[in-house]
């Protein structure tokens, strides 16, 4: 059974701490799925992951819609990608994700629920879904070992807060 | 034409248009071919991926044949040759960059790296018929949106730019929101003349602060809870009407707010007393009116290229000319770099 962790972000400012904490705690390899409807705060939460990863300045995190795919450098090296305007599978595979996913950073990747079989196995998604004005609930399943660790950590500290 | 022209041949392949431009050192353009405007796409027959590296790999080698014979040259004719290597997709990217390097060493001729970005700011001297530096830069498409301070050609200072989503990026999503299909820009535009630009008041992020960058997240999220209210996620799209109309205006009259006062404000700021606008959101009418009242008042020189200059193309790399003049060559390794920062 995946391991699941559901968090009610009652601000923008638990949206950013939890991306943080979410940031220090990737590792290299790492796939983060994000998946919500627009305006959901996906750009928003990469924001805040690339800041827990130590970007030096997360300005330069915006939406990847029109280019469909960023690099950033920070303690791990980021690949955000956006699956919006994408046709299917096809166009996805054609930016050569797999090396991505394969390699040492750690790839972000938004509307992922529209290319679920590029995705591999071994994933963490992130779905987020909107109760207010700013408030969100996030839900986290951990895909695989090391994600259900994630999982437990960031559980973990949430008791601690 | 004078036994000393030079002929530069441009390569654009940072996103989803493959495009060749043909221009001399004037600059004037000769010839200047995008691949999704022509039929070249037809072709080649079935579905082409649009986003795909391949797809520029399939069009490159055709798109610039057709530069070429539009601009009655041959390919040895070529004294230069230029590219976007800056920013974009880097797969997309690398195959520009690569042909350039290739044909800039069999031809035996200097390679020219171009930013794109900056080459929308150049577009404006393209269709100008007196020079339109020092001036303040905005480009606005859907991957862009960035103040820049140009007190020269090749003198770029970034003043600001969007934090989250570029304004052409909001329109679509937008559009998609109001079930108003794709390309967004032209659609919202056509809605927003029915509706009411003043019946809601979606949020000016920054408006009146005194930093330049811009954010249309909030802006693109107002006008999804102006539809269905926070709790519902996934609203349908409202039926034609008043209620889609007022949305439609109400939404594009804030994203012209917002980009014509910081375009005050950078005038402003830096004295300049000419505004060049680029990208393909520059072909919003509602914008471009609003810009020209603004400039008037300002007494500021506005300058908007025509439609297939705004939009991404090869012709403006023509901001090549004015590294040419100054001998700034490429190296043959010239890298792609997908990221601006």
């Amino acid at each position: 059974m995946p391991e699941l962790l559901q968090l009610v972000l009652p601000d923008l400012s638990a949206t950013q701490a939890l991306g943080q904490r979410l940031g220090r705690l990737l590792f290299p390899g790492a796939v983060v799925a994000l998946v919500g409807p627009l305006g959901a705060g996906k750009t928003h939460l990469t924001r805040a992951i690339a800041e827990g990863l130590g970007i030096a300045d997360s300005r330069i995190v915006t939406s990847p819609t029109f280019v469909l795919m960023q690099e950033y450098g920070a303690r791990l090296p980021i690949y955000h990608f956006d699956a919006y305007r994408l046709r299917g599978a096809g166009d996805f595979d054609d930016l050569g994700v797999q090396e991505y996913f394969e390699g040492g950073g750690v790839c972000l990747v938004e509307w992922a629920d529209r290319v679920p079989e590029c995705l591999p196995a071994e994933h963490l998604r992130i779905s987020l879904s909107i109760a207010g004005e700013s408030s969100r609930v996030a839900e986290l399943e951990g895909r695989g070992r090391r994600y259900e660790e994630l999982i437990q950590q960031l559980r973990e500290g949430a008791r601690r807060l | 034409m004078p036994m000393s022209t030079t002929y530069f041949l441009a390569l654009e392949t940072s996103c989803d248009e493959t495009a060749a431009a043909v221009f001399t050192e004037e600059p004037r353009i000769l010839a200047n071919v995008v691949a999704s405007q022509t039929e070249l796409h037809q072709r080649f027959g079935g579905v082409v991926p649009e986003v795909a590296a391949r797809a520029h790999l399939q069009r490159l080698l055709p798109v610039i044949d057709q530069a070429l014979r539009e601009a009655q040259i041959s390919l040895t004719q070529i004294g230069c040759l230029a590219v976007h290597h800056t920013p974009g997709l880097v797969g997309a990217l690398l195959v520009g960059v690569s042909a350039a390097k290739m044909l800039a060493l069999a031809l035996e001729v200097p390679l020219i790296g171009v930013n794109h970005v900056e080459g929308h700011i150049y577009a404006c001297q393209l269709a100008a018929d007196h020079p339109i530096f020092p001036c303040v830069g905005l480009v606005v498409s859907g991957g862009h949106t960035t103040l820049y301070e140009c007190a020269g050609p090749l003198q770029f200072t970034r003043l600001g730019a969007t934090l989250d989503d570029a304004a052409g990026e909001a329109f679509d999503k937008v559009a998609s929101l109001l079930g108003l299909g794709f390309p967004g820009g032209p659609a919202v535009e056509r809605e927003a003349s029915q509706g009411n630009p003043r019946a809601h008041a979606f949020p000016r992020s920054f408006l009146h602060e005194a930093r330049l960058d811009f954010s249309f997240s909030g802006l693109k999220t107002a006008v999804l809870y102006a539809l269905a209210g926070p709790n519902q996620p996934r609203p349908a799209p409202p039926p034609p009407g008043p209620q889609r109309a007022d949305l439609a205006a109400s939404f594009q009259q804030a994203v012209v707010d917002i980009l014509v006062a910081k375009c005050r404000q950078a005038l402003q700021r830096t004295g300049w007393r000419r505004l060049a606008v680029g990208g393909g959101v520059a072909a919003n009418r509602v914008l471009r009116t609003a810009l020209e009242t603004m400039a008037h008042a300002e007494k500021a020189d506005l300058f908007i290229p025509p439609l297939h200059l705004c939009t991404d193309n090869a012709a403006m790399a023509a901001l090549a000319v004015e590294k040419w003049r100054q001998q700034l060559w490429a190296p043959l390794d010239l890298d792609a770099v997908p990221t601006l920062s």
